[in-house]
């Protein structure tokens, strides 16, 4: 017990001098998503504007010192619509993705774990929900459904579990024929222990890295159905939305669509760096 | 020698026509072919035979841990019960718990995200009824048995951190973790250097006495079934083609192929003397030749041996060979 001390305060070090190692994709990308987070959380601290109080008086106004991204329309300051947009953009995102992540994680695990004619029906079912473009087949299941952000995670969850379940099964295929697998299996565990306490973990990373593009993915299907009516619905202040309000007066007040796209290709890019730097993490640690 | 395995004991595990075939594109392979032997409580016995002779496969077969689309047919026989025909769960109780394995990288057979306390107390949990501290307890006591400096210190060390050496000792405290009464060795020191390799040998074999362990060890090296086993048995190309104690196999090889092995390995304290090698390389398993599988390779091959296969008969108490001329063979003696 005497070693411990020291041997503690080394690791400590350790990991204060790996932090400088870390990527820098995965640093400036953790950057932007813990801001826009923070943006997320507490819109109220950052807004200097209710955003959907009009000002009659202020329609169409250019960026100024008073409203530093301008007004819309309708007099709503758009950085106060672009800041308050993050909660339901950054809610889509972790939302959209969350629930496909787990079920097509554990599908993904049982079926590679089964192989054979498991996953082959499997397969089968994968290439006919990718045979249809993406945003095709969410807009069809809204149009079912109902327009909404609700509604809109119902869809996306429905197609979007099988990216996951594929990535997963193609991954815990290859790790149940290493020996750990049978070490396993000669120890007498469960398959069940097996799959989820030794293949799983060895078997997410390509999941875990694929879940920050398809966070990204999801911000761009959320505004594209915001921008087309089926997702968020306004006055509520959502990228999309705020886009689609700008749409017609494009040529004379561009700043109300400019800046909410500059804020998606923004947040975008957070999820995109940070998800390489995660992937480079994982990758050099293995 | 053990005293143990001189006693005439009832085998601890009786193998009969074990056969694994393999369905692929290309037709059926049949990787092990009507394998059978008994072993002796307490009894090492050695699996030789060169890379692709089937004997990691019949190791594995004994476990059902063949991968699709592997079938393993045959009887095996362990305190009683068949293993190829017991249930999941009941099997889930003989492995690990009754008979454990140990393989031949230990780098891969470890689970590389989990620290070695987890992989230790994760068989005691399914095993013992053991609680969570003397789950640690014993965890500790383990890495001590098989002689890891500061264990305590080490639990919490992930396998990365473990030479090979150490990974294979961290590979045996975990497959011993629940008193196991067969250990299955899949060439556990083919992957370390010699050094280690002969420390990793002898800690087996203290922990077969310490246990009262039957060991089955598979391995291409006869160095190390010199060293280490009581019985041996020669695999060639899926078949068992010569078993008997290793004093007298070595003794007097009654195979050819077993005789050509020997004679293809230095020996210290003999005369100088050119090292032989067997002609032409081992059949693919798809490929046999008909007769006996050894006949290309072979300098006492007959028309016989062309067109029949030898069946494993004993000639001698506890020795059996399949081979036509295997009295020749054995009055021609060492190779030059």
């Amino acid at each position: 017990m005497t070693l411990a001390l020291p041997t503690v305060r080394a690791r400590k070090r350790r990991r204060i001098r790996r932090l400088g190692r870390l990527p820098l994709t995965f640093l400036v990308g953790g950057l932007i998503l813990a801001a826009s987070l923070v943006l997320a959380l507490v819109p109220q601290l950052f807004a200097p504007y209710d955003p959907i109080a009009m000002d009659y008086n202020a329609i169409l106004s250019p960026p100024s010192w008073a409203h530093p991204f301008g007004t819309d329309s309708f007099g709503r300051d758009v950085l106060s619509r672009v800041i308050s947009a993050y909660s339901i953009d950054m809610q889509i995102a972790i939302f959209a993705t969350t629930g496909p992540l787990i079920v097509g994680t554990i599908v993904g695990a049982l079926v590679g774990y089964a192989g054979g004619l498991t996953e082959t029906l499997f397969g089968r079912i994968v290439d006919a929900v990718i045979s249809f473009p993406f945003l095709v087949l969410v807009i069809a299941i809204v149009a079912v459904l109902g327009p909404g952000l609700g509604n809109m995670y119902i869809a996306v969850g429905v197609i979007d579990w099988v990216f996951y379940g594929r990535l997963v099964a193609a991954e815990v295929a290859v790790q149940k024929r290493l020996d750990y697998a049978d070490a396993g299996r000669a120890m007498g565990y469960t398959p069940a222990r097996i799959i989820f306490r030794h293949l799983l973990p060895n078997a997410i990373t390509p999941a875990i890295v694929y879940w920050m593009t398809d966070m990204a993915l999801a911000i761009l299907l959320g505004s594209s159905l915001g921008y087309l009516g089926l997702g968020a619905q306004p006055p509520a202040a959502e990228w999309g939305v705020q886009i689609a309000d700008g749409k017609n007066f494009m040529s004379t007040a561009w700043w109300i669509s400019v800046f909410p796209g500059i804020a998606i290709v923004v947040t975008g890019l957070g999820f995109s760096l940070f998800g390489d730097g995660l992937a480079e993490l994982l990758r050099t640690k293995k | 020698m053990s005293a143990l395995a001189k006693t005439h004991l009832e085998p601890a595990l009786s193998v009969s026509n074990l056969t694994t075939v393999f369905q692929t594109a290309a037709g059926a392979v049949t990787a092990v072919d009507s394998v059978s032997f008994d072993v002796m409580p307490g009894q090492v016995l050695g699996l030789v035979g060169e890379s692709g002779s089937g004997k990691s496969v019949t190791l594995r077969s004994l476990m059902r841990l063949v991968h699709a689309p592997g079938k393993v047919s045959g009887r095996v026989l362990w305190q009683g019960r068949d293993l190829l025909s017991l249930s999941p769960g009941a099997l889930r109780k003989v492995r690990g718990g009754e008979i454990a394995m140990i393989f031949q990288e230990p780098t891969t057979a470890l689970n590389p995200v989990l620290p070695v306390r987890i992989q230790i107390e994760e068989n005691l949990r399914a095993h013992t009824a053991l609680n969570g501290r003397e789950r640690r307890a014993r965890a500790i006591e383990l890495l001590e048995l098989v002689g890891i400096p500061a264990a305590e210190r080490r639990l919490d060390d992930y396998p990365h951190q473990f030479s090979g050496g150490m990974k294979q000792r961290v590979m045996i405290a975990i497959a011993l973790a629940s008193d196991p009464k067969l250990l299955l060795a899949d060439e556990p020191t083919t992957a370390l250097d010699v050094t280690i390799q002969d420390q990793i040998l002898k800690l087996i074999l203290d922990l077969r006495d310490e246990f009262a362990m039957s060991v089955v060890f598979v391995t291409h090296d006869l160095g190390v079934v010199a060293g280490t086993c009581d019985r041996m048995a020669v695999m060639y190309a899926g078949r068992i083609v010569e078993t008997g104690s290793v004093r007298q196999v070595f003794a007097e090889p009654h195979h050819p192929y077993t005789r050509g092995l020997l004679g293809s390995v230095p020996r210290g304290g003999a005369e100088r003397t050119m090292l032989t090698s067997i002609d032409g390389t081992p059949p693919s398993l798809s490929a046999i030749p008909p007769g006996c599988a050894f006949n290309p390779r072979c300098d006492f091959a007959t028309e016989r041996c062309r067109a029949e296969r030898p069946a494993l008969e004993p000639f001698a108490a506890g020795r059996t060979v399949a081979c036509f001329h295997h009295a020749r063979v054995a009055a021609t003696g060492a190779p030059a």
